[in-house]
Formats: C-alpha cells, structure tokens, sequence
C-alpha cells in the first residue's frame, strides 16, 4: 500500500536513538565525577546547536548585520550620491559598481545595504516597543487576575478584531505630513505604529503562561518556603516565560520586516533619498523590464534575511519546546 | 450554542463600533482636506462644498451625521468622486476582491492541506523536508516580490499571460491567474504547516492506532479517521487567514493595476476621501469578525471536544 506507515519502527530507533544518547549522557556524567546540573537553558541550547540550519542562519544573519552596520560606512560610494554618468549601469567590477546603479544613477549595492540597515533596525525596534507592552499587559493580566484580568484581555479581543493594517496605514497617512523632511521622525513613527499593532499575540502569550505557572507546585514550593514574590517572579516566572517570548520575538522580526516593506512598497514608509528593504523592491519593480537587477538584489536580500530570522525562529521553538517535534 | 453565538454577536457590536469610531477621528486628524487639489478651488466654493458634506460642523457634530447615516445604512457620498456614493465604489469593486480572494483562500486551502498531509505521511524523510522547504520559501517571500517576478518571467519574458490590470471591467481566468497565484502563495506555505503539524499529532492518537490494529488498509485509515480530525485546527485559521488575505490584496491589487476595494481604500486614504476610507474599514472589521465567528461556531459543530459555556 502506497500510504503504508512505518510508525511503529520509527518509535523503536527514536527510542533506541533515546537510550543510546541517555547511556552516552550518564557515562559522560559518570566520568566527571562532580555532576554538573543542566538547566533548561543549558539543554535548549545543545539542541540548538544541533539543529544545522538554525546554526548556518545564525552566522549569516550576523554577516548580514555586520555588513549593514559597518559597509555603508567603507563604501566608497555615499548611498544618495548620484553618478551623472552611471545611471542604470548593469553590475559590474569597475569602480566598485557590483550591483550596478539604479535608474538615478545611485550605487545599488551601498544603498541595498543602507536598505538592510533600515529595515533590520525597524524590525528590531518596533519588536521590542511590542515586547514591553506585550509582557507587561501580559503579566499584569495573569498575576493580577479577576476583574482586572478580564478588563484587560477583553480589550485585546476587541483589538484583534480591527483590520490591523488598515489602522496602521491611516496612522502613516495621518502623520506623514508632520514627518516630512524629517527621517528620523519618519522612522520612529514608523517603529511606533507596526510595534503598538504586534503586541497583542505576546500579550496573550504571557498572559497564558503566567497563569498555568501561578498554580504549579514549585511556585507553592516557594510560597512555602517563604521566598519573597518579587524574588518569586524573578527566578521562577520570568525565566518560564521567557521561553515562549524568545521564540515569539525571533517570529515577530520577520513579519514587522514585512509589514515594514508593505507600507514602503505602498509608499507610505520611508522616505527617499533614505531606503528600506520594500522601497528597494518597489523601485525595483518599477523598473524591472529594463534593469532587471534593480528589482533581483533587493528581492533576494529580503529572502535570505527572512528565511535565516524564520529557521532561527523555527529552531529555537524546536529547542525550547522539544514536544512538536 | 445558541447562548454562545449571541454572545459574541453582543461582543462584536461594541467592537465595531469602537472600530468606526478610531478610524473616524484618527482619519479627521490628518492635515489637508478632501479638497485640496492641484489647481486650488475658489475659496467661495470651497465653503460650500464643505457645509455640502457637514465639514464646517464640530467634529463631534460630523461624527453625530455620520452615525446617523450609517444606521440607515447609508455610507454617504465620495468627497472625490462627485457623481458617486461609498456604496457605488464598493459596490464596483468587491466583485474583483471578492474573485481575488475567495479562488486565493481555495487554491490555498486544497494545495496546503495536500502537500501538508503528504508531509506528515512522509515525517522526516526527503518528501517532507522538499514540502517543508517551500513552506518555508513560501512564507519568506513577501507577495510584493513574487508578483513582480511572476510578471516579469510569465508576462514579459515568455509573454503567456497578461500582466496588469482587467479585460474592459471582466474577470478572466488569464488576467486572474498571476494575482490569484501571488496572493495564494504565502497561504499554501502556512497552511501546510499547520496541516503537517496536525497531521503528525493526529496519527499518533491511539485510535489510529486502532484502526490500523482491525487491519483497515492504509489509504482508509488516512482519508476516512486521520483526515478528518487534521483538517480540524485548519477552521481555526480561517480568520486570520482571511485578515492576511485581505492585507495581501492591497498589495496584488497595486501591482496587477486591479480595480478592487484594496486600491481604492489606499488611494482613498491618501485623497483623505473620508467616507471611502471610512466605509472600507467597517466592511473589512465586519467581515473578519463575522468569519471569526463562522470558524469558531463551525469548530463546535465538527468537533465534539469542543464545548460551549
């Protein structure tokens, strides 16, 4: 039969697989003498570790970031200096034009770095504006619980339902004019809009968490033991929580990224002559017929960089929460 | 169930309401006016288009007409379009919209939950991962770079399908295709995902285990027990799936120059023509809390876990 199910088989190696990896484990330990205790976050990294395309995503990721940070600077050529006499050149390895220039004669390959910058920063930006709203709504909703619980997670509902796109464009329309000619307004608008939108998943998430931990024994443990609630949070519910925010926030990178570059594309982001991922493939895609490259280098700049943040993302979920696997 | 359902219909008129009302004044706090053209108008006009419309009122005045129209389900006129009312725009564009989005949501559904499924029979073998790395190129790929992409290689270069806009106002299957593909895409990748992880949980449960236990042969066991119960937390994602569907639209309607609602909210909200802008926000919150609902009431009605209290 075509959709015969090896599962059984599968079952046994895994656990052979187990019991192999556990007699390595114990020998090892054996061999030390002094048993080292692993935490959560020992074992989560080992995982990690092992997981090949989480590794490779972490090195390039740190290429990526390390080029967008120090390359515009070594550059020879200023990301909105126009070359007269260069416009629309195709790739090449004379003066230094190796992504070749865009239809107003500017060095692509500088100002597609210029571009990663922009976005990396509004993607790690605007994640973290929603991280503190998140987990502070989050954990004052769980721990305070009641009334106060329900006030606050019904709000969330409600917004969950707006077509959250929508509200973040009238935000970019609403203010543009206010921003004009002044980026670094531009771009904190920006970060503030995208990250007053994603905080509401993380919300629910800590919310969720601190309250399944509330009931657990170890937290009675404590509370027995007469460990002070402060210290309580601090070393058993922040660190349980963590987990999930971890693998929540490498998430929430990439699709800020996105919607970053849905509003640039829209042209509704940022504004020339600065340049993000989305402006850059919205040109790009203006001009495709004739310099295809202009659209090809921005577009797979945006790839790579949301497949590493997606494998990372993926495998730290993998890592911390071994459970799906 | 019933109680249930009323409930939420309670809930969600509050929610809309507090949606009309944010996008009402967020909208009237932006600089400029409907009419402010190219070629300035005559001040003289200018006042009256603007006691025409109520826009010399207080603010909470306007809001006051507004809501009043609305509860005769009059979305008012175009402030741009001087022959047109909200409902006449919405009313041409939906169609297109709705085409878009409804055969995007189907391709998405059949593809993802076939290549979802087969993934899961395939758990950790070379099919899964090939299945498992499109997802993942699927998901990392934004609709604003495949859309080009796809016009450029199967409109420009091999010239098989036309790359923008509409044959005199019909929706053809050759100009749908391209858009309904770019929209569809990012969708399949997520839903096979969903389906994957579903699936592999599902055949794990010890009545499959069962099943296969009675000698039921494999294809049977799949398709008539372990199917059904997978395709179940795919209900669930309905309604994001429809809110991403919509987002996404904005942005295929941009790219293959389609006459849907997309465009016109965008270009609406850049015109401040507010009522447009006004009347696509509340259809758009209706129909995601509505599917919202759909999904969580459908979810009751396949799944006999699931309780209402």
């Amino acid at each position: 039969m075509a959709f015969s199910i090896p599962k059984y088989g599968m079952i046994d190696m895994a656990s052979a697989s187990q019991n192999a990896r556990t007699e390595a484990l114990m020998k090892t330990a054996l061999e030390q003498q002094t048993v080292q205790g692993r935490s959560l976050w020992d074992d989560a990294r080992a995982r990690l570790m092992r997981n090949r395309a989480a590794v490779v995503s972490f090195v390039v990721l740190a290429i990526i970031t390390f080029l967008a940070i120090v390359g515009p600077w070594v550059w020879p050529h200023d990301y909105d200096h126009v070359f007269k006499l260069k416009v629309g050149i195709s790739p090449t390895f004379e003066d230094w034009f190796i992504f070749g220039t865009d239809s107003q004669g500017r060095d692509l390959f500088v100002r597609l770095l210029y571009g990663l910058r922009v976005s990396l920063a509004v993607g790690v930006v605007a994640t973290l504006v929603s991280l503190v709203i998140g987990v502070l709504w989050g954990a004052i909703a769980g721990y305070v619980g009641g009334k106060v619980d329900e006030l606050m997670m019904r709000i969330v509902d409600t917004l969950y339902a707006m077509p959250f796109i929508f509200f973040v464009i009238i935000l970019m329309v609403v203010f543009k004019d206010f921003t004009t000619g002044k980026p670094a307004l531009n771009i904190l608008l920006i970060f503030v809009a995208i990250g007053a939108v994603e905080w509401l998943t993380m919300a629910r998430i800590v919310r969720g968490q601190t309250i399944a931990l509330k009931r657990k024994e170890f937290i009675e443990a404590a509370e027995a033991a007469g460990v002070r609630p402060f210290t309580i949070i601090r070393r058993h519910i922040v660190p349980n929580v963590l987990g999930p925010v971890v693998v929540y926030v490498t998430l929430t990178i990439p699709s800020v990224i996105l919607a970053e570059s849905f509003l640039s594309f829209l042209g509704l982001g940022v504004q020339e002559p600065l340049t993000s991922l989305g402006k850059l493939i919205s040109n790009g895609a203006q001009d495709m017929e004739t310099m295809p490259w202009t659209l090809m280098f921005p577009a797979v700049a945006m790839m790579v960089t949301l497949f590493c943040f997606n494998f990372i993302g993926d495998g730290l979920r993998d890592a911390i929460d071994p459970k799906d696997r | 169930m019933f109680g249930f359902f009323v409930r939420r219909l309670l809930i969600a008129i509050p929610t809309v309401f507090l949606i009309i009302t944010l996008a009402f004044f967020l909208m009237r706090a932006a600089p400029g006016s409907p009419f402010d053209l190219e070629r300035p108008i005559p001040e003289a006009i200018k006042v009256r288009l603007a006691e025409k419309y109520h826009l010399d009122k207080p603010l909470m005045a306007q809001f006051g007409y507004y809501l009043q129209g609305l509860s005769k389900g009059d979305l008012g006129p175009s402030m741009k379009y001087k022959d047109k009312t909200v409902s006449n725009i919405i009313a041409e564009g939906l169609p297109v919209s709705a085409t878009l989005g409804l055969s995007a949501m189907g391709l998405a559904v059949l593809i993802g939950s076939l290549l979802g499924g087969f993934a899961a029979l395939k758990q950790n073998k070379a099919g899964d991962y090939a299945v498992m790395g499109i997802a993942m190129t699927g998901i990392s790929i934004p609709p604003f770079v495949t859309g080009p992409v796809l016009a450029l290689v199967f409109g420009l270069y091999l010239g098989w399908l036309p790359t923008a806009g509409l044959d005199r106002g019909q929706l053809t299957f050759t100009h749908l295709l391209l858009p309904v593909v770019t929209l569809a895409l990012p969708q399949i990748a997520i839903i096979s995902r969903l389906m994957r992880a579903s699936m592999i949980e599902t055949l794990r449960s010890n009545y499959i285990r069962t099943a296969y236990a009675k000698g039921l042969p494999g294809y049977a066991v799949v398709v008539r027990h372990a199917l059904r119960a997978a395709v179940l937390p795919l209900i669930s994602y309905l309604g994001p799936a429809t809110a991403a569907l919509l987002t996404g639209s904005i942005v295929v309607e941009q790219i293959f120059a389609l006459p849907g609602i997309g465009r016109q909210f965008v270009m609406g909200a850049l015109q401040r023509d507010y009522t447009v802008v006004m009347g696509v926000v509340i259809l758009y919150a209706t129909l995601i809390i509505a599917l919202n609902l759909i999904a969580d009431l459908l979810y009751g009605v396949l799944d006999p876990k699931v309780r209402y209290d």
